[in-house]
C-alpha cells in the first residue's frame, strides 16, 4: 500500500478554524495550542477532508469543533480505540487525537498503553496541565506529590506518573514534548509527529489559568527556561544554561545522567537510541526537563500490515465442507 | 462400502431418537458427534445437535468435570430441539455414566465400555461399586462391551502403540452407533483420511476401528443381542443443504449483509469472552470478504473500533457476551448520540457477573433494550434457530445502515454452538439494501433528517466540503451545532425515539408460528427457545388444547401489531430462560396480564417443561433436569 501525499497549499491557518466559537476559559494554554495546530496545518498544507481530530472528555477534548477539518467529540478516554477503528476502516484519512492527563493517562491509560505499542499510524496530542479542569480543579495522574486540590485537601500523596516515560514503556517510536507558550518549537514538533509514520506521541506542557495556573513556572519562566530545559536536536550535543554553558553526560560508572560543563564528553542526542530517550524523558528538576523530539525510530505502522481483501465468492464460502442435495 | 447387509424391512423403525455421546475430554466425542451428525445428514434426516463440553480446559482425566458430551436429535419428524431425555446413551467411561445417565429415559439404552469400569475410575467418578454389577442401572437397557480391547484387536495390524490404539476408541462405538441406525461409513472414512493425511497409518487405524465397530452390531444382531432401526428421511424443501451453527450463520449473514449494503469493509472488533469468541475466531479467516478483524486490549476499545469504522464509512461489528456488553454500555450511548450504524452481538450466558459462563440464558434482554444511562433507544433483535442467525445478521445490517443506529442481536451460548441442517442460499436471491453516503454538500448539516426514516446522512470523513464534527454533546436539530437548549433537547429524545420507533413500520409484522391467531391461550418466546416451544405448542394442540405459538423475533421496537395480537388471547404464558424479562415488557408496553414462565438453570427448557405448563400443571419442581443432566 503507498501512502499518497495530497497537500492544500493554499489555505492559511485561519481557514483551519471552525466557525464555532472557542469556549476554553481566557488565558487557557489550549488556545495557543490551537493556534500552532492550526499554523502547523497550514505550514503542511493538510487537506481538511481527509483530517479527523479524535477526542475524548476533558477541556483539551473540545478541540475538534474548533477545527473545520472533520471531528469526533467520543467517550472520555477511548478516543485511541476510536481513532484506530477510523485507520482500520480508511488508513489514507491523516487521523489526530486530542487528548488530555486525565483522559490519555488515567481513564483512557489502558488505550493509550495499546494503542503505542500497536503503533497506529495516529498523531496522539496530550494536553499536560496536572489537573481535571473541566470537572473543577481535582489532581490528575500527573499531579505532583502534594498538590492541594478539591480532592486532595492535605495535598496528593500520589506519585505522578511521567507521560513520555510511559509512552516509552508502551512501545512508542516516536515522542516528544514540548510547552504551549513556546510556539516556533511547538509548531515544529507538531510538524516533526506529523511526518512520523505510526504512532507519534506528544506531550504538551499547558498552563490551567483557573485550577493550576503557573505550575510550569519553574520549567518555562523566562528567567529560569535556559537552565531548567534541554532542547534536545537529534546530533547534537545535549547542552544547556543561557550560554550552553552545561552538558548533560553519563555519569562514569552508572546508567544515569550528570549535568558538567560543556565539554566534549557531553552527550550527542540520538534520537533513535531508546536507552537514551528513556534518561531524558525522566529527567525533573533539578535536571533540566528535555524538550523536542526524545525518540524517533519508524517501523511498519499497524493499519499497513492488516490484510484484508474483498471479493470472495459467498456463495463458495457458504458452500465450503459437507453439503448435501435434497431432491423433490 | 455397503450399507449394512441387513434388509430395512427387518429393522424397527423410530421416528425421531436422541443419542448421547459422552466422555472424557480427550475420548473425540465432540468429533464422533459430528460425524454421527454429518451421515445422518446425508441419509436425510433432519437433526438437531447439541455439545456440551466442560468449562475447564484440560479437566484430569476420568473425573466428573472432564466429561465432554455431545447430543444429536435426528428423525424423520418433530426435530426441533436436541431433545429432551435420551434414547442411547454411549457413556466411554464411569465418570460420563455417572454425570449423563440422569437424562436417559426409563427403558433406554446405555452402551459403556467395560475395560473403563475399572477400580481408579469408578473412584474417580464418585462410585463406591461398579454399576455394571449391582441392579442400580436395572431400568435401562445395558450393552456391556469391551470397547477398548475390541478396538486394540481391530487396529493392531497397523502396528500402532497401546496410547494411540485406545484414541481410535471413539471411531468404534461411531461404526457400532452407526449400523444401529443403517447410516452410511463413506463422508466419515473420506474424513479421517482427510484429517490424517500426513498418518496414513493413523488413518487406516481409525478406518479399521469404525469398520469393526459396524461389523461387531451386525454380527451381535445376528445372536440376537442388538437390534437395528431405521430412521425415516425428513420431509424438507428440495436444494442444498448444510450443517451450520449460530456462530457460523452469524458471520456469514453479516457478510451477506455487508454485500447487500454496497459496504466495502466490516471492521470487527472483539475481545476473548466465553462464549462469544467463536465469532471472533470465525470471522477472522473470512479475510478475503472484506472483513478486518480486531482483537481489541478490552470490551471498550471493541466497541470504540467498531465505532470509529462506522464513523469512517465501513460497518462497524462488535461481540461479546453479558459482561463484556455492560462494559460497552457508554460507548452504545455515543453510538446512539451520534447515529451512527453499528451492529452489536450479545451471546448471552448465565449471570449476574460472572455467573456460569458456558451455560446458555436470555437474560440480557433488559440490558439490551433499556440498559444505558438517560432514554437511548435503539434496535434490539434475537434470532429463533442457528439458521435464522445468518437472516437475522442481514437484517440487523439493513435496520442499522438505514436507520443510522446500533442493533443489538441477542444470541446465546445455546445458539452459539448447536448446529442444523441449513437450506443453503445463492447470493444472487439474498436482498439488497445499497446504502448512500451523502456527497453533496447543498444544504448540509450532518443531523439533517430523512423526512421517512429520520435517519441523518452518513457521510465518509474524506469527502470534500462535507467536514463536520460530532459528538456526545447535544446537538442542535436544525444545525447539528453543540446546543444546551432545553427545548432542542426534548426535540432531539423525540426524535431519537420516533426514529427506532418507526422501524416498526418497516418489519414484518408478527404472525403466529403455529395454531390460530386468537382463542385460550398464546404462548410467546423469543430466542433460542423457539424448537422447545413451537413443540411443545405442537403436542398441546394435538390434545385438543386450544393454544398458539407466537414468537417475537423483533424486540425493540415491537413489530406493530403485536399488542393488539396478544389481547385476542384470553392468557399469554411467556416462557423465557431468565426471571422473567419479555414478560415485563409485554406487560408495560400493552397492559396485558401475561404471565411468567421462567427457567434459569443455565440449561435450555424442555419440551415435556412447557407442555406440562401449557395443561396447566404447576412448574417443574426445581430438581426437574433438562438436557445435560448434573453435569459440572
Amino acid at each position: 500500500m503507498t501512502v499518497t501525499t495530497i497537500t492544500d497549499a493554499q489555505l492559511a491557518p485561519k481557514d483551519y478554524a471552525s466557525d464555532q466559537e472557542v469556549r476554553w476559559c481566557p488565558g487557557c494554554g489550549d488556545y495557543a495550542i490551537l493556534k500552532a495546530v492550526q499554523k502547523a496545518c497550514a505550514d503542511m498544507g493538510l487537506v481538511r477532508e481527509r483530517t479527523v481530530f479524535v477526542s475524548g472528555i476533558g477541556c483539551a477534548a473540545r478541540f475538534p469543533y474548533y477545527m473545520s477539518t472533520y471531528g469526533f467529540h467520543t467517550v472520555h478516554g477511548r478516543a485511541p480505540a476510536i481513532a484506530t477503528g477510523i485507520k482500520l476502516a480508511n488508513p489514507e484519512l491523516d487521523v489526530w487525537v486530542m487528548t488530555g492527563d486525565g483522559d490519555g493517562l488515567s481513564i483512557g491509560g489502558n488505550h493509550m498503553l495499546h494503542v503505542l505499542r500497536r503503533n497506529v499510524d495516529l498523531n496522539i496530542i496530550l494536553f499536560n496541565n496536572e489537573i481535571y479542569g473541566l470537572t473543577k480543579g481535582q489532581y490528575s495522574p500527573t499531579s505532583r506529590r502534594g498538590t492541594r486540590s478539591p480532592s486532595t485537601p492535605l495535598g496528593s500523596i500520589e506519585n505522578p506518573v511521567s507521560a513520555c516515560a510511559f509512552a516509552l514503556g508502551a512501545g512508542a517510536r516516536f515522542v516528544a514534548r514540548s510547552i504551549d507558550t513556546q510556539q516556533a518549537h511547538l509548531i515544529a514538533t507538531l510538524k516533526r509527529a506529523h511526518a512520523h509514520q505510526g504512532a507519534s506521541f506528544v506531550e504538551i506542557l499547558q498552563n490551567c489559568v483557573v485550577f493550576n495556573d503557573a505550575v510550569f513556572e519553574n520549567i518555562t519562566g523566562k528567567e529560569v527556561a535556559p537552565d531548567a530545559q534541554v532542547l534536545v536536536e537529534h546530533g547534537k550535543p545535549l547542552l544547556f544554561g543561557k550560554n550552553k554553558e552545561k552538558g548533560l553526560r553519563l555519569k562514569p560508572g552508572t546508567l544515569e545522567l550528570e549535568i558538567v560543563p560543556a565539554a566534549p564528553d557531553v552527550l550527542v542526542h540520538d534520537e533513535t537510541n531508546r536507552p537514551l530517550a528513556q534518561l531524558l524523558a525522566a529527567l525533573e528538576p533539578p535536571f533540566p526537563v528535555a524538550m523536542g523530539v526524545l525518540y524517533c525510530n519508524p517501523a511498519t505502522s499497524y493499519e499497513r500490515e492488516v490484510v484484508v481483501e474483498t471479493g470472495g465468492n459467498l456463495d463458495a464460502l457458504l458452500n465450503s465442507e459437507r453439503t448435501w442435495e435434497v431432491v423433490p | 462400502m455397503a450399507t449394512s447387509t441387513v434388509p430395512r424391512s427387518q429393522r424397527e423403525t423410530r421416528d425421531s431418537v436422541v443419542i448421547r455421546f459422552a466422555g472424557d475430554s480427550g475420548d473425540g466425542m465432540q468429533v464422533t458427534g459430528a460425524q454421527f451428525t454429518l451421515e445422518t445428514a446425508l441419509a436425510g434426516s433432519d437433526f438437531s445437535t447439541f455439545p456440551d463440553f466442560p468449562a475447564e480446559i484440560r479437566a484430569p482425566t476420568g473425573t466428573t468435570f472432564g466429561v465432554s458430551a455431545f447430543q444429536i436429535h435426528f428423525g424423520g419428524t418433530d426435530v426441533m430441539t436436541p431433545g429432551d431425555a435420551v434414547d442411547v446413551l454411549v457413556a466411554m467411561n464411569p465418570a460420563a455414566l455417572t454425570v449423563e445417565v440422569s437424562d436417559l429415559k426409563v427403558g433406554g439404552t446405555v452402551i459403556v465400555d467395560t475395560d473403563a469400569f475399572n477400580e481408579r475410575n469408578l473412584k474417580k467418578a464418585g462410585y463406591a461399586k461398579n454399576p455394571l454389577e449391582d441392579d442400580s442401572l436395572a431400568k435401562y437397557q445395558v450393552l456391556k462391551f469391551d470397547i477398548t480391547k475390541l478396538t486394540a484387536d481391530a487396529v493392531k495390524p497397523h502396528g500402532l502403540s497401546s496410547r494411540e490404539a485406545h484414541l481410535c476408541r471413539n471411531m468404534w462405538a461411531l461404526g457400532l452407533l452407526l449400523w444401529m441406525y443403517g447410516y452410511e461409513r463413506t463422508a466419515t472414512v473420506e474424513w479421517l483420511k482427510r484429517k490424517f493425511a500426513k498418518k496414513p497409518i493413523i488413518a487406516d487405524a481409525n478406518v479399521a476401528a469404525l469398520n469393526a465397530g459396524h461389523a461387531f452390531g451386525e454380527t451381535a444382531e445376528m445372536t440376537e443381542h442388538m437390534v437395528g432401526y431405521v430412521v425415516p428421511k425428513a420431509a424438507v424443501e428440495a436444494g442444498r443443504y448444510r450443517t451450520v451453527s449460530g456462530t457460523e450463520g452469524l458471520a456469514w449473514g453479516l457478510i451477506a449483509g455487508l454485500r447487500a449494503a454496497g459496504i466495502e469493509k466490516m471492521v470487527f472488533a472483539g475481545y476473548p469472552i466465553t462464549p462469544a469468541s467463536a465469532l471472533l475466531h470465525t470471522l477472522a479467516n473470512l479475510r478475503a470478504y472484506g472483513v478486518v478483524t480486531f482483537q481489541a486490549e478490552d470490551e471498550i476499545a471493541a466497541i470504540g473500533a467498531a465505532l470509529g469504522a462506522s464513523y469512517a464509512g465501513s460497518l462497524g461489528v462488535t461481540s461479546s457476551s453479558g459482561p463484556g456488553i455492560a462494559l460497552k454500555t457508554e460507548m452504545l450511548g455515543l453510538a446512539i448520540a451520534t447515529e451512527l450504524p453499528l451492529i452489536v452481538v450479545d451471546s448471552q450466558r448465565a449471570g449476574p457477573s460472572t455467573g456460569m459462563p458456558t451455560k446458555a440464558e436470555q437474560s440480557d434482554l433488559f440490558q439490551a433494550v433499556l440498559g444505558r444511562n438517560a432514554d437511548a433507544p435503539l434496535a434490539v433483535l434475537a434470532p429463533v434457530s442457528t439458521a435464522d442467525c445468518f437472516d437475522i445478521a442481514i437484517e440487523a445490517v439493513r435496520l442499522a445502515t438505514k436507520y443510522m443506529t446500533p442493533v443489538i442481536i441477542l444470541s446465546d451460548g445455546y445458539l452459539a454452538h448447536a448446529a442444523e441442517p441449513w437450506r443453503i442460499p445463492r447470493e444472487a436471491d439474498l436482498p439488497r439494501f445499497p446504502v448512500t453516503y451523502r456527497t453533496e454538500p447543498e444544504g448540509f448539516h450532518p443531523f439533517l433528517r430523512d423526512a421517512e426514516t429520520l435517519a441523518r446522512p452518513w457521510v465518509k470523513p474524506g469527502t470534500p466540503e462535507l467536514e463536520h464534527r460530532i459528538g456526545g454533546l447535544e446537538r442542535d436539530y436544525d444545525s447539528g451545532h453543540i446546543s444546551y437548549d432545553p427545548d432542542n433537547h426534548a426535540r432531539m429524545t423525540g426524535a431519537r425515539a420516533d426514529k427506532i420507533a418507526g422501524i416498526a413500520n418497516d418489519i414484518p409484522l408478527q404472525s403466529v408460528s403455529l395454531g390460530d391467531d386468537h382463542g385460550n391461550l398464546a404462548v410467546v418466546g423469543w430466542g433460542s427457545t423457539f424448537g422447545a416451544i413451537h413443540q411443545a405448542v405442537k403436542l398441546a394442540r394435538d390434545e385438543g388444547l386450544d393454544v398458539a405459538h407466537i414468537h417475537v423475533r423483533y424486540l425493540s421496537p415491537f413489530p406493530r401489531n403485536l399488542g393488539e395480537l396478544l389481547k385476542r388471547y384470553d392468557r399469554v404464558l411467556v416462557p423465557e430462560m431468565n426471571n422473567g424479562q419479555l414478560v415485563k415488557l409485554l406487560r408495560a408496553e400493552y397492559l396485558i396480564d401475561a404471565v411468567s414462565f421462567p427457567k434459569v438453570t443455565g440449561k435450555p427448557f424442555r419440551v415435556t417443561d412447557i407442555v406440562q405448563r401449557i395443561r396447566g400443571g404447576a412448574p417443574p419442581p426445581p430438581e426437574a433436569k433438562g438436557f445435560g443432566g448434573d453435569a459440572g
